[in-house]
């Protein structure tokens, strides 16, 4: 059996902004409908920490860095649009029907 | 109560040699400036220098924010200028920050502000207390994402923020093809636009900067010329051409004595302009070296810039003459520099000059022979560029040599540059080969001297390994035997 990876994602944010809770809520939920559990979402505030900025080459806010698995791949915006989201993190979607055959092995 | 004064907008120097003056001081003090052009027109050199310039002369650390270079490549750029950036970085002076914006690695989804790049910056500028910002070119930004709305209404908002934080700031563009930037970004500052410009004319490269808009102040809108070279980049600034000059009624001596003697003061006014003009072989520049070694005797600093001969060229002939320059090289009073006229344009050749006049502030500026500088321009920038150049040194009170070669057979050329020297020189010295019995006699006039009455007679002379000898007339030489006789 092929170990999975945990996926783990930053989400750069500057302050509580709606942009930025928008975001958290968004990837939040995506993770946990397709990701099983296995991943980490860190969340960096650059208002507390701006000398992080400069390493991941962050110039948007809100953005979501996938630091594993690798390459890292980077997704700015409130990641409204899920499709663009998985795809972008090249998560494969898992469908309600799917999950369900799953949950019964 | 009334203000005396209008507030003028505070400026701060950019310590860009000839910009300062231009601009009448420098940048908008506080206030982001565009600077633009063309690829490879000398923007991020142009902001590098201000940077660097900020941190050596006037202590205002520095902040550059690089879309484009990465750090090692700007370092490596600079080098050769002499800037060294990793050791600013080290004395915590300058921060540079490469904003690198990967396009293969970025989606766009939802709402979005640079908000980050705000944060970047604060911080860089907070770490070392800058006083300076170079954004190096925030266009880029346009490549690497596709929502150009947000990104203008950002961009608009970082030069707002830029203002507030109260840092001077240069933003570099890359002009487009109607606009002075591709993305308009001249609509965003208001307070001052440099354009930049490189064409070649004639096969000769130029570089030009003209200051497009400077709010609340008042400055050139000519173009002028830049040059770029082993000490960054210089601007040339067109000097008042109003008739100001201190004037010294001091005398100094030619260098030659018998022809300071047919000067009714026994020499010429300190800090006066002197034209030699004369055909191939009339003992030009041998006249030349006797107005430099007389500087030099002085203890004055003495620039003599040949275009015909190289320094150790003109060293070793002029040795044959019985005129000895090297002392004078190696106690540094001497300068000799040698350029090909055809090797750039007048005006660089023109900034070259003003370069090193700057850079000794020399008392006597001999150049051997102006004539070649023709070579190098049109008619009217000849005499432009005369007028400037005689204009700087008048100024300064300098004393001018200038050869000039003409042709005997009288061309265009020489009744250019006779015209448009001549009416610029306080002093003119016509020299001429005669033929006399199948050998050549030698001779000068003095066809003018301003504010001085001379000798008007043509003087007869010859040249031997002592250098320059003055034959007494027939009468006088008759005079001379008779007086001997009756001793």
């Amino acid at each position: 059996m092929v170990k999975e990876q945990r996926t783990e994602l930053r989400l750069y944010i500057a302050g509580q902004t709606p942009k930025s809770i928008t975001a958290l809520k968004n990837i939040n939920k995506y993770c946990r409908e397709h990701l099983d559990g296995k991943y980490h979402i860190e969340v960096i505030d650059l208002l507390k920490n701006p000398q992080l900025a400069e390493g991941d080459q962050i110039f948007a806010i809100p953005t979501l860095v996938r630091k594993v698995p690798e390459p890292i791949r980077k997704i700015i915006g409130d990641l409204s649009n899920e499709e663009k989201v998985l795809v972008g993190l090249n998560i494969r979607k898992v469908t309600a029907g799917k999950m369900h055959y799953e949950k019964r092995h | 109560m009334k203000r005396k004064v209008f507030q003028v907008f505070p400026k701060i120097p950019t310590g860009i040699e000839g910009l300062d003056e231009v601009t009448g001081g420098g940048l908008p003090k506080g206030r982001p400036t565009l600077v633009c052009g063309s690829a490879g027109c000398g923007k991020t050199l142009f902001a590098i220098q201000f940077l660097a310039k900020g941190i050596s002369d006037y202590n205002e650390p520095g902040v550059f924010m690089s879309f484009e270079e990465t750090r090692e490549d700007l370092a490596q750029n600079v080098k050769s200028l002499g800037i060294d950036l990793e050791k600013l970085v080290r004395d915590k002076k300058l921060r540079i920050d490469h904003v690198k914006i990967e396009r293969s690695e970025i989606e766009e989804t939802g709402e979005y502000d640079l908000e980050a790049l705000f944060i970047r910056l604060n911080h860089a500028i907070d770490s070392i207390g800058a006083k300076r910002v170079v954004l190096d070119t925030i266009e880029s930004i346009f490549g690497g994402v596709d929502n150009t709305a947000t990104l203008r209404s950002e961009i608009r908002r970082l030069f707002l923020w830029l203002k507030e934080k109260g840092v001077t700031a240069v933003i570099t563009g890359e002009q487009g093809e109607k606009t002075l930037t591709r993305q308009g970004l001249e609509e965003y500052v208001s307070d001052c636009v440099i354009l930049l410009d490189f064409r070649v004319i004639d096969q000769i490269a130029t570089r030009r900067l003209r200051i497009v808009k400077y709010r609340g102040s008042t400055h050139g809108t000519n173009e002028y010329p830049f040059l770029i070279d082993e000490t960054g980049i210089s601007v040339l600034p067109i000097t008042s051409l109003k008739l100001e000059h201190r004037i010294s009624g001091k005398i100094i001596s030619t260098g030659l004595t018998e022809m300071d003697a047919l000067f009714k003061k026994g020499g010429i006014y300190k800090g006066s302009s002197m034209l030699v003009t004369g055909s191939a072989g009339t003992a030009k520049t041998i006249l030349a070296s006797y107005f430099a070694l007389s500087s030099c005797r002085r203890k004055e600093q003495t620039l003599f810039f040949s275009f015909e001969e190289s320094p150790e060229q003109l060293v070793r002939n002029m040795q044959s003459v019985g005129i000895d320059f090297t002392p004078f090289i190696k106690s540094k009073l001497l300068h000799i520099y040698s350029s090909r006229p055809s090797l750039q344009g007048l005006e660089m050749h023109l900034l070259q000059l003003h370069k090193h006049i700057r850079r000794h502030s020399p008392q006597t500026v001999i150049i051997d022979p102006i004539s070649s500088l023709v070579t190098a321009g049109t008619l009217s920038e000849v005499r432009d560029m005369l007028v400037r150049l005689i204009d700087l040194l008048k100024t300064n009170t300098i004393n001018a040599f200038f050869n000039a070669l003409t042709h005997d057979t009288g061309t265009e050329e020489k009744g250019l540059v006779i015209n448009a020297v001549s009416s610029l020189a306080d002093i003119w010295i016509d020299m001429e080969n005669e033929k006399e019995n199948n050998h050549r006699v030698r001779a000068f006039r003095i066809v003018k001297s301003r504010g001085m009455g001379h000798e008007t007679e043509s003087q007869r002379f010859t040249i031997d390994n002592g250098g320059i000898h003055l034959l007494k007339t027939r009468i006088k030489q008759q005079a001379a035997t008779n007086l001997t006789q009756y001793q």
